[in-house]
Formats: C-alpha cells, sequence, structure tokens
C-alpha cells in the first residue's frame, strides 16, 4: 500500500461506503421488451432479473422465481442508464450566479491545480439532478473546467441520497486543457505544452524527490507537492489524463505528450479529431466528443463537422459522446448521440458511446454501462429508440431503484398548465 | 409624398422610400418585385429621402432570386403548415413560385422531377431570432458587431451595416433547411437597433441577401443584460429598464407629432432628423415591428405596460422562457413568442424554463414560434418542437405535427410581417421549400434539399455544388458529404 497517496485512500474509503444502498432482498423481472445489453447483442422478448439492485440474469429464457415483481416492458426498450461522461451536474445550477458554481479552482495555482477534487463541492440536492435522471441519464462524468490541468473528475450515479451514496469513482480521471483555452490566457500553444510536460516531468520524478524536498534539499518544484501528489495515479496509468483540445495539431501534441509520458490519455471535445482518426485509433486513447456542432466557432474548430464521432468511431477509436455539457441539458446527450447516428455513426456505437464506452474509460464497467449479470441495475426502459425526440424514459432505475419523481420543472408545468386558482385569469 | 432633407452622417445614398409598398398587398409581388429594389443607383432626386415616412427604406433589397427550372418533388409527405398532412402528394415549383399541390397534378413536361417516396416536404424554416453575420463565426472580436454597447439606448443603429455576408454559418443554416432569417443586434442595451430579414442565400453583399420589401423589426432587451451592462451608469436595476423606455418613447411620440404636422402641409423648413427617433416613431406608427427579448412573467408585464402606454404593438417576445406562465395574456393581446424548447438554467431569468413552453403558449391560443438565438441550435429548430410536442404529452396536451410545423413557418413568417409571401406551401408563396430525408420530427432526419423562391441552393446529394463562403477557402476543408 506504500504507493496510495493520501487522496486515493480516501478515494477507496468513500468508495466502500458508496457500495450500493438498494431496497434489499428485492427481486424484480424486467419481462417482454427489447432488450439491449450493449456488451452483447439486442434480445428480442427479453428480461432483465434483478435482485438487490443487481442483475443476475439477462436474456430470452430467465426462469423468473415466484418471489420476484414483475414489470412488463412489452414493447419498450430497455438499455443501461445514459452516460454522460463530462457534465457540471451538481456543480453548477445556475451558470451567471457564480455562487451556483463551483467548477474550478478560482485564482490559486497558476493553472494546475490537479489536486482539486471538483466533485467534493456536488449539492445532492440540485433540482437539476431529477430533471436529468427523469430523463433517463442515471450517471454522470463529474468534471472540473478552466487550468491547465483543472482538477480530477469523479463518476457518480443519479440516485438518492448524499455524495457519498451516489460517488461512484473519484479520482476518475484528471483533466488538463490545452489548444485554445490555453491561448486565451496569453499563452502560445508551444508555451502551454512546455509548461505541461515541465509539470508532467516533475511528478514523474516526484516519487523519487519527495524525500530531497521534505530535506529541503530541492530545487524549486514546477507545482506545488500537493498537486505532485494529485497526478500519480495518472502518472501510474491507474486513471486517465483528459486532455481538451480541438485543433487536430493540439491533438496530435496531446497525444505525443500522452505517449512519452506513458499515460493512458481521454482526448476531449477534439472538433477536428476526424482529421486525425487514425492517430487517436492507434494510440488506443479514448476521444470525448459531441455531435451537434458544425459551426467553426474559432480557429481551433474550423474543421467542426458532425460526422466527427462516425468517423472517429470508423477509424476504430473508442469514442465517448458527450454533450449537454451544462447541468440544465445533461439530459440531452442522448440526442447528441441521435444526431451522430444522422451522421454516419451506426445505431448500436453510439449507444455505446453513451453507456460502456464511458464506463470503461473511466474504470468503472464492472458497475455500469451494460445490462450484464453482476453489473448495478442501474437501466431505463423506454417508449422506444432512446435517441429519438418522441421517446420517453418510462422506468428509470438506479441500483435496482426506480428514480423519477416530479422535478422543479414538472411542478411548473402541472402548475400552469391550467391556471390555479391563485392566479386568476386576468380580465 | 416626397421630401426634400437634408444627408446626414454623408449617406450617399438615399433612395425613393415609397417605391415599394409597406406590406406587399394582393396580388402577390411577382419575381420582379426583387428588380425594382435592385435598383441602386443614387437617385439624387431633390424628393429622395427616407425619413420619418412609413416604410422608409433607404438600402432597399438588392437579392434576385436564383435561376430557377419548373420542379415537382412528387409522393411525398406534404407539411403544408396551411392544412392536413397530405401523404403521397406532391409540390409544384414555377417561377420561384408554388403553383400547386396536391395529389393529382398537371405537370409540365419539362419540369425536373424528384422522387419524394419516403420524404417529407415542408415550407423553408425560419428564424426568428438570430445573430448570423452580426456574430459571425469565428468568433473573434474583429468581427463582434452585434452589441453597440456604448448606450443603453441605440434606436440609431440597424443590424445589416453589420453583417459579414460570408460568415460561414450562413450554409450551416440552409444545409439544415433554413431559408429566412431574423439578424438581430444583441441585448445588451434596452432599445439595440432595427433588425433586418435575409434571405439565406449566398451573396458578396448583404442588400444582395436582404428579403425584398421585409419590415424592419427592433430589438428590445428586457431584464438582467442590459442592467448588467450599464450597471455602473444606469439602467442597473429594472424599474430602470422600464423608465429608459419610456422616456426614449416620450421622445419620440414628441418628435413623431412634429413630423407628422410638418408631413400633413410641408409648409416651411422640415424639422431636423434623428437617426434613433425615426425609428421609434415608426414603431408608433405600426410600421417597424417590436422584437422584444424578454425571459420572465415580469418582464414582459413590464413591457406590454410601455406598448399599451405609448399605444404601439410588440409583435413578438424573445426567449420567453415563463411565456407559459402568460400565455393566455399572450393570445388575448396578440403577441406570438419566440421560445426555445428547452435551453435555460444559464441565468437566474431562464431558471423556469420548461420544454413544454412552446406547447402550452400553442394550448393557449397564442402564436409559438421556435427560435434559436443560436447558429447550432438554428440547424434543429424541427427537433426542438419535437421535445416540445413529447413534453406536452407527458401533460395531457396533444400538439399535432400539422400544428406543430406552423411553429417554424408560418407563424415566424407572421412574425416578420411576411406571412403573406412565405411560410406555407401554398399555391401565390414563394417556393421556399425543403425536402427532408423523413419525419423533420425524427432526429435521424435531414434537410436533403432546399430551394429559395424556386431556385435548387442546397442538395446534400450534390457536395458539388455546396456553398462555400469566402471565408471557408482554405481555411475550412472541404468534405465530402457536407458537414
Amino acid at each position: 500500500m506504500t504507493h496510495f497517496t493520501r487522496s486515493t485512500l480516501a478515494a477507496a474509503l468513500v468508495a466502500s461506503f458508496a457500495a450500493g444502498v438498494p431496497a434489499m432482498a428485492q427481486v424484480v423481472a424486467i419481462t417482454g421488451g427489447k432488450v439491449f445489453p450493449v456488451s452483447g447483442p439486442a434480445i428480442e422478448n427479453g428480461t432483465v432479473l434483478i435482485r438487490d439492485g443487481r442483475i443476475v440474469a439477462v436474456g430470452s429464457n430467465i426462469s423468473i422465481p415466484a418471489d420476484a415483481r414483475r414489470v412488463d416492458a412489452t414493447g419498450k426498450w430497455v438499455t443501461p442508464g445514459i452516460f454522460n461522461a463530462t457534465t457540471s451536474l451538481g456543480l453548477t445550477e445556475i451558470g451567471a450566479v457564480q455562487a451556483t458554481v463551483d467548477l474550478s479552482a478560482r485564482g490559486q495555482g497558476d493553472g494546475f491545480t490537479p489536486s482539486l477534487r471538483v466533485w467534493e463541492g456536488f449539492n445532492p440536492a440540485s433540482p437539476l439532478l431529477q430533471v436529468t435522471r427523469n430523463d433517463g441519464v442515471t450517471t454522470a462524468g463529474l468534471i472540473p473546467r478552466g487550468g491547465l490541468i483543472g482538477g480530477q473528475g469523479a463518476v457518480i450515479v443519479l440516485g438518492d441520497g448524499s455524495l457519498g451514496d451516489v460517488l461512484l469513482k473519484g479520482p476518475a480521471a484528471i483533466f488538463a486543457d490545452i489548444g485554445s483555452k490555453g491561448s486565451d490566457r496569453g499563452a502560445s500553444r508551444a508555451e502551454v505544452y512546455q509548461r505541461l510536460r515541465a509539470v508532467l516531468a516533475e511528478a514523474r520524478d516526484w516519487p523519487r524527490r519527495r524525500d530531497r524536498f521534505d530535506n529541503n534539499e530541492s530545487r524549486p518544484l514546477a507545482a506545488r507537492p500537493v498537486d505532485l501528489d494529485a497526478l500519480q495515479p495518472v502518472m501510474r496509468g491507474e486513471i486517465p489524463l483528459a486532455i481538451d483540445a480541438d485543433r487536430a495539431s493540439d491533438l496530435v501534441v496531446a497525444l505525443d505528450i500522452a505517449r512519452e509520458f506513458k499515460l493512458k490519455v481521454v482526448l476531449t471535445s477534439a472538433t477536428e479529431g476526424w482529421k486525425v482518426a487514425d492517430r487517436i485509433a492507434a494510440a488506443n486513447a479514448y476521444v470525448v466528443v459531441g455531435a451537434l456542432n458544425n459551426i467553426p466557432r474559432d480557429f481551433s474548430t474550423l474543421g467542426a463537422r458532425q460526422e466527427n464521432a462516425g468517423l472517429l468511431q470508423q477509424a476504430g477509436a473508442k469514442v465517448v459522446i458527450a454533450g449537454g455539457a451544462d447541468a440544465f441539458n445533461a439530459r440531452n446527450v442522448k440526442y447528441e448521440a441521435g444526431v451522430a447516428v444522422s451522421f454516419g455513426m451506426p445505431w448500436d456505437a453510439a449507444l455505446r458511446a453513451v453507456t460502456l464506452t464511458p464506463a470503461e474509460m473511466y474504470g468503472v464497467s464492472d458497475r455500469v454501462g451494460s445490462l450484464q449479470p453482476g453489473r448495478d441495475a442501474t437501466l431505463v426502459i423506454w417508449s422506444g429508440d432512446p435517441f429519438e425526440l418522441y421517446t420517453r424514459a418510462e422506468k428509470v432505475y438506479v441500483r435496482g431503484v426506480e428514480v423519477q419523481r416530479p422535478s422543479r420543472q414538472d411542478e411548473l408545468m402541472r402548475r400552469y398548465k391550467s391556471l390555479p386558482p391563485d392566479y386568476r385569469k386576468q380580465p | 409624398m416626397r421630401a426634400t432633407l437634408p444627408l446626414i452622417l454623408g449617406a450617399a445614398t438615399l433612395a425613393c422610400a415609397t417605391q415599394q409598398p409597406a406590406s406587399a398587398p394582393a396580388p402577390r409581388p411577382a419575381p420582379a418585385t426583387a428588380a425594382a429594389g435592385a435598383d441602386t443607383s443614387v437617385k439624387a432626386a431633390p424628393a429622395a429621402g427616407a425619413l420619418s415616412l412609413p416604410n422608409a427604406d433607404p438600402f432597399p433589397s438588392t437579392y434576385h432570386p436564383f435561376p430557377s427550372r419548373t420542379t415537382v418533388i412528387r409522393n411525398a409527405t406534404v407539411m403544408t403548415a396551411a392544412g392536413p398532412t397530405m401523404r403521397g402528394a406532391s409540390v409544384l415549383m414555377q417561377g420561384g413560385k408554388i403553383v400547386a399541390v396536391g395529389m393529382n397534378l398537371d405537370v409540365p413536361s419539362d419540369a425536373v422531377v424528384i422522387d419524394g417516396t419516403g420524404k417529407f416536404v415542408t415550407p423553408g424554416i425560419i428564424d426568428t431570432h438570430s445573430h448570423l453575420g452580426v456574430y459571425p463565426a469565428p468568433a473573434v472580436d474583429a468581427l463582434s458587431d452585434g452589441n453597440e454597447a456604448t448606450n443603453p439606448a441605440t434606436p440609431y443603429v440597424w443590424a445589416e451595416h453589420s453583417v459579414y455576408a460570408q460568415d460561414p454559418q450562413f450554409p450551416r443554416a440552409l444545409a439544415a433547411g433554413v431559408t429566412t432569417i431574423q439578424v438581430l443586434p444583441g441585448s445588451a442595451n434596452l432599445i439595440g437597433g432595427r433588425s433586418v430579414v435575409l434571405k439565406v442565400v449566398p451573396s458578396r453583399t448583404v442588400r444582395g441577401m436582404k428579403f425584398p420589401g421585409a419590415k424592419y423589426g427592433l430589438k428590445q432587451a428586457c431584464g438582467e443584460n442590459p442592467k448588467r451592462v450599464y450597471a455602473n451608469r444606469g439602467p442597473s436595476t429594472r424599474m430602470g429598464n422600464v423608465a429608459g423606455w419610456r422616456a426614449q418613447y416620450l421622445q419620440a411620440e414628441q418628435y413623431r407629432r412634429r413630423w407628422d404636422r410638418w408631413l400633413a402641409d410641408r409648409k416651411g423648413e422640415p424639422p431636423a432628423r434623428d437617426l434613433g427617433l425615426e425609428t421609434l416613431a415608426e414603431v408608433l406608427r405600426g410600421n417597424i415591428l417590436v422584437q422584444w427579448h424578454c425571459y420572465t412573467a415580469n418582464d414582459m408585464e413590464g413591457a406590454m405596460e410601455v406598448a399599451d402606454e405609448f399605444g404601439f404593438k410588440i409583435r413578438s417576445f424573445h426567449h420567453g422562457v415563463e411565456a407559459y406562465k402568460l400565455a393566455d395574456i399572450l393570445a388575448q393581446k396578440g403577441i406570438a413568442a419566440s421560445l426555445w424548447s428547452d435551453w435555460g438554467g444559464f441565468k437566474m431569468e431562464a431558471m423556469d424554463g420548461v420544454r413544454a413552453n412552446l406547447a402550452l403558449v400553442h394550448a393557449a391560443g397564442a402564436r409559438a414560434i421556435v427560435h434559436s438565438d443560436d447558429p447550432s441550435g438554428m440547424q434543429r429548430l424541427n427537433q426542438d418542437a419535437a421535445k416540445s410536442i413529447a413534453e406536452a404529452r407527458t401533460l395531457g396536451i396533444n400538439i399535432t405535427e400539422d400544428e406543430a410545423i406552423r411553429w417554424l413557418t408560418i407563424n415566424p413568417a407572421w412574425a416578420l410581417g411576411l406571412d403573406d409571401r412565405v411560410g406555407t406551401l401554398e399555391p401565390g408563396k414563394n417556393a421556399d421549400v425543403v425536402l427532408w430525408s423523413g419525419s423533420p420530427f425524427s432526429i435521424y432526419s435531414k434537410a436533403e434539399k432546399v430551394w429559395t423562391d424556386g431556385a435548387l441552393l442546397f442538395d446534400r446529394l450534390d457536395p458539388s455544388q455546396r456553398w462555400r463562403t469566402d471565408f471557408e477557402l482554405g481555411f475550412v476543408p472541404q468534405v465530402e458529404g457536407g458537414r
């Protein structure tokens, strides 16, 4: 255990408390639906058997225990819960009200704050969590914003309870940002790469240098000790470094840096990823992209196109579809997947890109992302194709517990559907 | 109705203001209308002047319809926005106009025949709220020309003078079936300036994109934006906002009276012109359509009070995330609501956004419009409509697609004062037509072909003919299959 840092130890402790609080000794059989396990082919008229919040069987010929509560999903589609890999859910409520925005290390660390554990500011009482899970999004990556290395992200499920109850894994990745946003801070590209390399080199050498530093024998460090500690899981390849970049050349640099330091790498945003899709695939990198945007909104995204996700997938890259990054519309990630399909991505691949692939990317595929025995029963019964605009998430389960309830938005709509008596009609 | 007035600001061109009628009465303007507006020669005639006359039009459109061929789309599902969906129907376009829509059309032998089997046809999508050209891509300060944020009231600016015609967002909008847009100044100011209605067409000049004969809109903005931008000099509160509009319209009333008096007998020196008050006077006369950015119910209430006090109409609220709270009042006052389905939460005044907003406003009898305020959202207004239909169903409100297609076409056409020319597939209307690969309410459907005034301007199946702006050359890779 010697190479456990304090932060990872703490995370492990938190994670152990988080392990499942489903209604106990409950058996639920979801029957008759079209089941998409994602880890295997679709099953017509399939059954998903759930016991104590976990999936115990998936198939077309499952014997259903007598004590099982049956949920008829005839004519419905059953999928793992949708996983939005890069959100600010519970970290931001109203974008322009700073008191409700807890996304970043504001004004510390010279852009390097890998020790920031952004999920610690998570607000389990955010009304947007209910809005989001009502729409079938059950799992979320909580990621920091800003900074060259802005901090650590985590994975939560959108179940009930405190942070400890819903945290699946933290840290799940550390988030860096090169390219246009780095340049916006006034640094040139080469300068951004130089600073990133310097910090990573320091982090690589840190376990050997630490004693000398503690004995005051060290030269000045390129980053704070607390941040060098925090980078160790990344340097050991236990969790990925997610690097945000858009221009193809920036993406290539990100891959180069990852190779130099033998890191697991995730590319986020990656607007021009399609131009270097083969290299991304060859590097075995994950790539997190949206599908709605085709606007060359800045000089780093001139190659923006809606085919990006499909072209990356076709080249063999491990594609995660994200988007709807703001908390209010984290629910809309499934429409990004739908648009990716309409611009060339196979439907099955798009479903994987919002379920199992993000789970694998963050190292939580033993819990979520597919419908297999042993996985959490975090899944959705849909009225039809989950990507279609008319489809509703009819039942949403997180670890076997149904989590749909009227959201704040539902209450507003119901209130105004017909004017309530105390809001009398105007003459 | 002519007046001799001094040129100001060195403006070189003052075309005759009365050559184009305010709102085209039937018969609808023939293609030649564009030619009428095409005369850009400086009219040095002593009577020239745009000045405080109804629909003064000093910078008329020079748009000409693109060459078109007689075209029939056969055997498609046709959503006319004027009646029930027709399956297996045909749409005939000739001379830039819709000539016939129906089951058994007499089609000229030289017509281009498009097989619409399995496909859908709708009118061109119209977006009432866009900043294309004034906030072009890429977003750099050098091209950021949408907010004259130097004064809370700038009724004297005209959005058309900020439009960058080579904005690469234009061809992307067209490729999504958007054929007409209103480009507005931004929302920093209480009174942001005149809008311009553009056709989404390639052009060297902005005037070459202007919708011939379209009325101007006036952008006004409620709520947080003006009070944030002018926090230090005022207005810094909502009451300051309302006082700001009232002060401007008090001046405008006086200005209008002064001009009306002079126009009645044209004796003596005409009153001095004021570009800003001229615009506001046209609002008071009903010749400029007020397009008012307001999010909350209370902000809309304040806006309606100002409009009532000064006797002008609000044509459309924009954004209106709380429009559902006042839907019956909007219906009663005949105010349209340009809305999103599910944008919200980004600021306090957007917090109460709900997905059924469009549907609730529609169900109350008001004109619901899907708008974008965003170059990406503009490309899927149809999808936004579908989201609101779906949400409404959960509330037990059934909106048909025939109703919802109006949110994208004839309702925005009305908000721009163009409902007699575009917005439906009816004989005599401009042939602004979209052929969709499937139902426009499916996420998997794309605009496959787009005609403007009968001319095929976008064909997804023929990338070689793709419109590329000057900006894109060399910067934006040309790709197969579009983007």
